[in-house]
């Protein structure tokens, strides 16, 4: 040793240590101050730095000691530390080991709340879009709390109370200590698992904020997320909030208001299904009333109400026509009459009845005409034959031939001249009282005296 | 008629489309008579289902043990 004075790195290094070890103010170190560089391990250990205005110090904590935190280091945190300081050999770096961690100000508790709060509301655990509706009539209530807890009494009664019809199911689970957690996480499982819940509600009653604490654990709340079956938290007393809340589907101040929101008050119910029966029973009847009108106004309408009308068009049409019918038929009728009337007086004009009776006028007429011109004329030759007569008497050749006058004729002629007469001529020789035959022996001329 | 499946609101449509067409009036007499035949039955089927339908309704009403007369302006009597 003495003649290599040079000592190892590793030797003054462990020999710094010991003086570490061996001063009992670093053994049980209390120190506050900023935690910046946090870095959380996949290992379960914690690096950071604390830090002041003036200084900062290399820290860390182990696993074991980290599980125990209630919230998550973060930088820019005050906290309170206990821990102890050491020498990291390898890096030949002073240490903080820190034992226990708790934030500065404000309650660890508190903090961790709030940090899980943030965390899982990020994640969307508390969006109303996840929230179930509560069923209305719930058959099986499924429980989750102390089977022997006032919460799981109240929950109990106040369901009997409401609405006996309602069967309850209790999950029993520790709700504080070591145990809660994985106990209530095993229990929602549990009931997950039943497909004959139609609601399950999760609390317990009152208590400190650490008996409440296991209902603000990340397992629990991400137990109650994923849970099918609508969920109601009920947590403590009315001022009671925990993560529990949050992701159930429906908050309940007290368990009793849980049984409350889970099931419905029977008598309201009734009164409702009453209001109901009312309301279907107006409606129907009205309905009814409505249809019957509608009903009642066809059958008033006008075709089934004078069933004559739908006839009676075709009654009036047949009768005008029968009238057109007749009327025509007469003026045809008419027409045709004056037709013959003219024909038969055409008729009775040629008719020779007629000519005849008219030619019997004409003649009678004519025969009057007739008779009177030949009495006329005969009255008018009667004159003249007695005036012929009384010449003839006077021109009467008998008187004549009294008086010895003879006429002769030659054959058919008169003999008035001797002119014509040859000697040999017989001639007539006509007297008075007779005739004569006689011959001419001579002719002999007279001469005329001038 | 119809069969009793027939549906009330097909009897009173085709109900109605038989008084338009015969209100109308240009319908050939024999349809005429036809469709009014036609339409009396679909009318008293209508007022038949209306009957049975208001006789449930009270009916109904009595299961509940309040036999109430049947009257729309109001509900059945409360009785709890």
């Amino acid at each position: 040793m003495a003649n290599n004075p040079y000592l190892t790195v590793q030797a003054v290094t462990k020999y710094i240590k010991r003086k570490f070890d061996a001063d009992r103010h670093l053994r049980n170190v209390y120190i506050k101050g900023e935690l910046s560089n946090v870095k959380l391990h996949p290992s379960g250990h914690i690096y950071f730095t604390l830090k002041d205005e003036k200084s900062r110090i290399q820290s860390a904590m182990f696993r074991g000691n980290a599980a125990n935190l209630k919230f998550r280091p973060e930088s820019g945190m005050k906290v309170l530390i206990i821990g102890d300081i050491n020498v990291y050999e390898s890096s030949g770096q002073y240490q903080l080991y820190a034992q226990s961690m708790e934030p500065d100000g404000v309650g660890a508790l508190f903090l961790a709340f709030e940090q899980l709060k943030e965390q899982l509301g990020k994640e969307g655990l508390f969006d109303p879009r996840w929230k179930q509706p509560l069923p209305w009539i719930p058959r099986k209530v499924g429980v989750i709390t102390a089977k022997s807890g006032a919460a799981f009494r109240d929950i109990c009664s106040t369901i009997g109370r409401r609405f006996p019809m309602a069967e309850i199911v209790l999950f029993p689970a520790a709700v504080q200590g070591k145990q809660a957690v994985p106990s209530i996480v095993e229990a929602i499982g549990q009931a997950g698992q039943r497909t004959d819940l139609d609601v399950l509600i999760v609390g317990r009653g009152g208590g400190s904020i650490e008996d409440l604490w296991a209902f603000n654990d990340e397992a629990v709340a991400r137990a109650l997320f994923s849970c099918r079956i609508p969920t109601i938290s009920a947590v403590g007393h009315e001022t009671d909030t925990t993560i529990a809340d949050f992701v159930a589907d429906r908050r309940a101040p007290t368990p009793t208001a849980a049984a409350e929101m889970a099931v419905p008050a029977q008598d309201e119910l009734a009164g409702r299904i009453l209001d109901r029966k009312r309301v279907i029973y107006r409606f129907l009847a009205s309905r009814l009333q409505t249809e019957q009108k509608r009903l009642t106004r066809l059958k008033d309408s006008y075709p089934f109400a004078y069933p004559d009308r739908l006839y009676r068009p075709f009654i009036e049409k047949q009768a005008l026509l029968e009238e057109r019918l007749t009327r025509s038929r007469n003026d045809l009728l008419s027409r045709k009459d004056q037709e013959l009337g003219r024909t038969v007086s055409r008729l009775q004009y040629v008719n020779p009845l007629v000519r005849v009776q008219h030619g019997l006028k004409e003649l009678l007429a004519s025969e009057g005409r007739l008779t009177r011109a030949v009495t006329h004329s005969t009255a008018v030759r009667q004159e003249r034959f007695m005036t012929g007569i009384r010449m003839l008497q006077a021109l009467n050749p008998l008187h004549v031939m009294e008086r010895g006058f003879t006429i002769i004729y030659n054959g058919q002629d008169l003999v008035k001249s001797a002119t014509g007469m040859k000697t040999g001529d017989i001639v007539d020789v006509r007297l008075q009282d007779g005739q004569a035959k006689a011959e001419i022996i001579s002719v002999t001329l007279t001469e005329e005296e001038s | 008629m119809e069969n009793e499946s027939m549906k009330f609101e097909d009897a009173m449509l085709q109900l109605e489309k038989i008084v338009q067409q015969l209100e109308t009036g240009d319908v050939p007499l024999e349809d005429s008579i036809t469709l009014y035949k036609k339409g009396m039955e679909l009318s008293s089927f209508c007022q038949q289902k209306l009957q049975s339908a208001e006789k449930q309704l009270i009916s109904i009403v009595d299961k509940d043990g309040t036999a109430t007369p049947f009257d729309p302006s109001e509900g059945e009597n409360a009785s709890e």
